[in-house]
């Protein structure tokens, strides 16, 4: 314990964003701005069908005719969207093989990061779909995957392989008309990952994705959809980190989940996009709009969330419980440290009956960041017995920072059950004295009490992660805790 | 639309001019309601709570009306017959039916537009309108612009008022869809304590739409009993606003009952100026029919040590909607604030809805602030529990529903008062069951 302790504690005192480096890899970019052109411009890069720059140009034509969002709490200097690069792929010479034909920078890269592309030498087997800027560069076990019958692949390969389920299920969770980042998304977006499990199939692995972004003036506009037939039951991961630069770097994703019945889904993202330096200076603005649906009776989903980085969080991972019996839950830890501020909670909408949700979030502020929780439970007229418990809590470290909530509860069925509850405070003193008088010093008091705090949801991650997440959120909040 | 607009406008122009003073804030607030307009639903204050179509049809303002003693006597509440008494007929000031029995030392009740002009002139001139600081939309300036109707109500240093002051809003809907908009500015001085009540009565059972501001500054060690009791029928909108301004350590406590009325709203202020200020905010909600109560609370901690507690209550039967949003504010410098808030809501109408949007924003790091709120439907083991022994479905339901609205009635201070709200709930509860 004290050992974990100490190893915990070095690394807070030592570590700053430790994945603030940049590749040196030559960039095949698309120019500056957006326009019917840079629509036309990515959609041929990756020689998509007709169909498909037909749906980006009926984005792009709505994105147009909307206005950017004012109401989350969170400050920004406007965004100047036509001094962003749309589109950013690492040259490669040929189209890889096999994986031993990847760039060894882009290699380097990843192994960097933690992240091995050799099958070989993994021993976790978790099948990773490594995305940089713009494009996939690397998907494994994919052959492994696909003798059980389940489809892991980049968002343009689906596209190409599998028009008919990308035709049916792009879009459908979150229509490219939603809001304003995901009509910017619809248009531009460049890759990510798809994956379909067939019915029946328990996916053998952990999926997972792992983002990167690299060149600098660009965004990132990444589209993950996520198809699980009846009785299907998948796990999924997502990591993303960034490097360190001045300006600030958007980044906005969709990521889509269909389940059916009886289908599970668990979709975990560690959120280590670069935060910005100690002044707020540059860092990723990280919009993301994320939404799954139990399409079928017993359906569940569940996300689960740490995060960390990103000088701006703006996303609302949800639920709608549309099947019978169908469960959605969402775990979520939110640190905010210096000039950060998170906008981030969920919405869970029950239609059908007897569907249950769950909602766990905390807040931890420190330094001079702003932290809010901002969520709904909506219970439909016909949502009979539906249930709902959620609870958000958050803790202050320091006196510059700010925590707040904006739950909204709206219930129009009188069979359903519904309860929130929310605290706010900071490290009790009784809290520290208590771990002192046993001989554990007020630092590691601190990181025990916060790492107590998170538990609850740090226990829903996947165990690779759980240990990495763990780090993070020490490091996150290093220097703020006096 | 266009149509009250111009209502409005002709009314506003149509009054006597008031004192200078009061006579130009009426004016810049005509301004700025003629800027602003009504809140859409886009207005996130007013997103569950559509207003603009109150004021759709054709309003009948400022048609003096003749209210007999007679008639007046029997709206009296029991046991109320000491009471200092302010009458409003139609959002406006009716010294001539008003009384005060408290000793004239004591207290001074005397209309706004006087108070404007006399040695009260400084304490309007700062606390008349600062309720805007936290409602600036429309529904408020327009109160503002129609401010020469009003109330001052001072409570002398160090008094305790032998009576309460029992406030009655008289609007009558004879005419057509009478709309009023009275104000009323309390002036607590240092130790001053007081009991204040407000009553709605709509004469006629038409349609109305009340439009209130309350602005209540409380110095050091005052203590202030505040009830609002709304049961006005079916007809009646009404928009209110209450905001207590704490400038010294005091203590302040509200109620706010509702039981009928067509679209209610209520907003309710606590502003938190002097450390260890105390504050209790207790709502009931007990709605049938189509009517939709809409209770919006803020408490502000701007200093340390502050304490504020706050439940509200709301049972909604038949295809009523109960909308609860309560805002805690903690400053930046109000360290070791306490602030607590709690909703419950029971569902038990089938086309009932329940709204809620508990809200804390915190700005300092070393306080102790939670909120909870729950929608259910009555408990199936306690209905099971009271069953088995005998009791009807309906006696039990009327016993745990009296229970839960307990809670709140229990808080009002006032012997009488608290009462006749008893009697009003008990007499709903046995007639809806």
């Amino acid at each position: 314990m004290q050992e974990e302790n100490d190893d915990i504690l070095e690394q807070i005192t030592s570590s700053e964003y430790k994945y603030g480096f940049v590749t040196d890899i030559e960039a095949d970019e698309a120019p500056k701005g957006l326009s019917e052109d840079t629509v036309r411009f990515i959609s041929a890069k990756k020689n998509e069908p007709a169909w498909m720059l037909e749906y980006r140009l009926k984005a792009y034509r709505h994105w147009l005719t909307m206005e950017e969002p004012q109401w989350s709490n969170v400050e920004f200097p406007s965004i100047n969207y036509q001094d962003i690069i749309y589109y950013s792929a690492p040259k490669q010479k040929i189209a890889p093989d096999s994986l031993d034909d990847i760039d060894p920078e882009l290699r380097k890269t990843f192994e960097k990061l933690g992240i091995s592309l050799n099958e070989q030498k993994r021993l976790t087997g978790v099948a990773v779909d490594a995305v940089i800027d713009s494009v996939s560069v690397a998907t494994t076990f994919k052959e492994e995957l696909s003798k059980v019958g389940v489809i892991f692949c980049s968002m343009s390969e689906a596209i190409q392989e599998h028009p008919e389920l990308i035709k049916k299920y792009l879009g459908s969770v979150v229509p490219a008309t939603d809001n304003y980042f995901t009509a910017l998304n619809s248009a531009v977006f460049s890759d990510g990952s798809f994956c379909f499990i067939p019915k029946g199939v328990r996916c053998p692995m952990e999926l997972s994705t792992y983002f990167r972004i690299n060149a600098a003036n660009t965004g990132q506009f990444e589209r993950t959809l996520i198809v699980a037939e009846d009785e299907a039951y998948v796990s999924y991961l997502e990591g993303c980190t960034a490097p360190m630069r001045d300006e600030n770097q958007l980044h906005a994703a969709v990521v889509e989940i269909v389940a059916m019945e009886r289908a599970e889904v668990k979709y975990s993202t560690v959120q280590n996009w670069y935060p910005g330096d100690k002044e707020g200076k540059g860092g990723i603005y990280n919009f993301v709009t994320k939404r799954g649906i139990c399409a079928g009776a017993h359906a569940k989903i569940s996300w689960t969330q740490v995060e960390t980085g990103s000088s701006i969080t703006w996303k609302y991972p949800s639920v709608i419980l549309k099947g019978d019996n169908s469960i959605g839950e969402f775990y979520s830890v939110a640190v905010t440290n210096n000039f950060q501020q998170a906008d981030t909670g969920t919405k869970m909408i029950h239609l059908g009956k007897n569907t249950k949700s769950r909602i766990v979030s905390k807040g931890i502020s420190a330094g001079k960041s702003q932290n809010s929780y901002r969520g709904l439970v909506s219970v439909s007229k016909k949502a009979s017995n539906a249930r709902n418990y959620s609870q958000c809590d958050s803790l202050l470290l320091g006196d510059k920072c700010g925590a707040h909530t904006f739950p909204y509860i709206e219930v129009k069925n009188n069979t359903a059950i519904v309860e929130h509850e929310a605290t706010t405070s900071k490290i009790g003193e009784d809290q520290i004295f208590y771990c002192n008088q046993r001989g554990i010093d007020t630092e590691t008091a601190v990181a025990l009490i916060i790492n107590g705090f998170a538990k609850e949801v740090m226990n829903q991650l996947p165990m690779e992660f759980a240990v990495e997440a763990q780090k993070l959120l020490a490091i996150s909040l290093e220097g703020s805790v006096g | 639309m266009m149509d009250s607009t111009q209502i409005l406008k002709e009314a506003f122009e149509k009054q006597d001019v008031a004192n200078g003073n009061l006579a130009a804030f009426q004016q810049e607030n005509w301004k700025a309601f003629s800027g602003l307009g009504l809140p859409a639903i886009k207005h996130e204050e007013w997103k569950y709570t559509g207003i603009r179509n109150v004021f759709s049809d054709r309003l009948v303002i400022n048609n003096e009306m003749n209210i007999s003693p007679d008639l007046l006597k029997t709206l009296l509440i029991a046991g109320t017959e000491e009471a200092n008494r302010i009458v409003f007929v139609n959002g406006r000031f009716q010294q001539s039916l008003s009384i005060t029995t408290d000793h004239a030392n004591d207290l001074c009740i005397k209309s706004l537009e006087a108070a404007a002009g006399d040695e009260d002139a400084p304490f309007v001139e700062v606390n008349l309108g600062h309720s805007q600081r936290y409602h600036r939309d429309g529904i408020n300036a327009l109160n503002a612009a129609f401010a020469n109707g009003g109330v001052y109500i001072r409570i002398n240093k160090g008094v305790t008022l032998k009576n309460p002051i029992v406030i009655y809003h008289i609007a009558d809907s004879t005419l057509g869809k009478r709309c009023s908009h009275p104000r009323i500015l309390v002036n607590m001085k240092e130790a001053a304590q007081a009991e204040l009540v407000e009553t709605f009565h709509n004469h006629g059972g038409g349609e109305t739409l009340t439009n209130e501001v309350v602005e209540i500054c409380a110095e050091k060690d005052a203590v202030l009993h505040y009830v609002k009791m709304q049961n006005e029928g079916e007809k009646t909108n009404h928009t209110g606003t209450t905001h207590i301004r704490q400038t010294g350590k005091c203590l302040t406590h509200a109620v706010t009952i509702t039981l009928s009325g067509a679209l209610v709203r209520n907003n309710l202020n606590m502003v938190m100026e002097a450390e260890h200020g105390e504050c209790h905010m207790y709502g009931l909600y007990l709605l049938n029919g189509n009517t939709l109560a809409d209770n919006h609370t803020i408490v502000d901690n701007a200093m340390p040590h502050c304490f504020s507690n706050e439940l509200y209550k709301g049972i909604m039967d038949d295809a009523s909607t109960g909308v609860f949003n309560g805002k805690i504010f903690v400053r930046k410098d109000a360290q070791k604030t306490n602030a607590y808030q709690s909703n419950k809501n029971i569902l038990i109408g089938e086309n009932a809805a329940a709204n809620t949007k508990p809200q804390l924003e915190i700005l300092a790091d070393d306080v102790k602030c939670s909120h909870g709120c729950t929608i259910g439907k009555l408990d199936e083991d306690a209905l099971f529990y009271l069953r088995a022994r005998g009791i009807s479905m309906e006696n039990a339901r009327a016993m745990l529903l009296h229970a839960f609205a307990k809670d709140v009635l229990e808080q009002i201070n006032n012997g009488a008062i608290r009462k006749y709200a008893e009697q009003l709930v008990s007499d709903r509860l046995s007639s809806s069951i």
